[in-house]
């Protein structure tokens, strides 16, 4: 089960800023365990942010984003009070939808 | 020895069938809804597997890409700690339609690639890994151009 991602948005100026901390280990599937196995690789491949059915931001994961991927974007044309969600999947298919409401 | 060859040639074509199941078991998956929203247009996974920086740029579309000052990178001169280094990449260009974060010195080059959207600004911050000391490459297209900057990141402990 993954963890809901951490989020807080807020209007500043002319545009709302998101800011995001999803939680997720991000594992670059080269490390080794204490045992020499190598860990499989596990990390998040996209996400989205979404303000009232409509993408705001969007991008794709390397293996190079650092565990617990932190994100800030900016969008223009929201108010406070409004929902803003974000979506994300792995590697594995796991997917998870978090929201919070424009401060 | 013969037989070998028709092994080898056997088992290549066995990894692209396994291949081509992968990738129609995805688009089972899509047009199920099951991977609903979150597939992305215009970015091949051929960028993340990229293990050169020319290879990324080339698989991004960016290879041509001319230096530009409207690109900013923001990131720390040296950073102690290469599996938290925060990045941030602003432009002032019009029309941004991606913008890239690469690492030349990184395992896989690419980090992250980011679409933006008519509503976003060119504006994204985030954190990433860094194996060694190297150059973080911002790659942007804007208006179907793209554009670049670096920056040279120093690492004192690396973290990939």
């Amino acid at each position: 089960m993954s963890s809901p991602t951490k989020m807080k948005a807020a209007i500043k100026g002319e545009y709302a800023e998101v800011k995001m901390l999803m939680q997720h280990v991000m594992e670059n599937g080269r490390r080794k365990d204490d045992e020499g196995n190598v860990i499989p690789a596990w990390y998040i491949t996209a996400f989205k942010v979404k303000h009232k059915d409509e993408v705001v931001f969007e991008g794709q994961f390397g293996t190079s984003v650092s565990k617990n991927p932190y994100l800030i974007c900016r969008f223009f044309g929201a108010v406070a009070g409004e929902k803003i969600t974000v979506s994300w999947v792995d590697n594995r298919g796991e997917q998870r939808e978090d929201d919070a409401i424009i401060e | 020895m013969h037989n070998q060859n028709r092994d080898s040639i056997d088992l290549g074509r066995r990894q692209s069938l396994k291949t081509m199941g992968d990738l129609s078991l995805l688009g089972v998956l899509t047009s199920l809804g099951i991977m609903p929203n979150l597939a992305l247009a215009g970015l091949s996974a051929a960028a993340f597997e990229a293990k050169s920086l020319d290879a990324a740029l080339d698989a991004l579309g960016g290879f041509i890409a001319t230096e530009n000052a409207a690109i900013q990178i923001t990131a720390p001169e040296i950073a102690e700690n290469g599996t938290v280094v925060p990045v941030t990449v602003e432009c002032s260009l019009p029309q941004i339609e991606q913008i890239s974060i690469l690492v030349e010195k990184n395992p896989t080059i690419l980090a992250a690639s980011f679409l933006i959207p008519k509503r976003a600004a060119g504006y994204v911050n985030t954190k990433i890994k860094m194996a060694q000391t190297s150059k973080v490459i911002a790659l942007v297209k804007a208006n179907g151009k793209f554009y670049r900057a670096s920056k040279e990141v120093k690492v004192s402990a690396g973290g990939c």
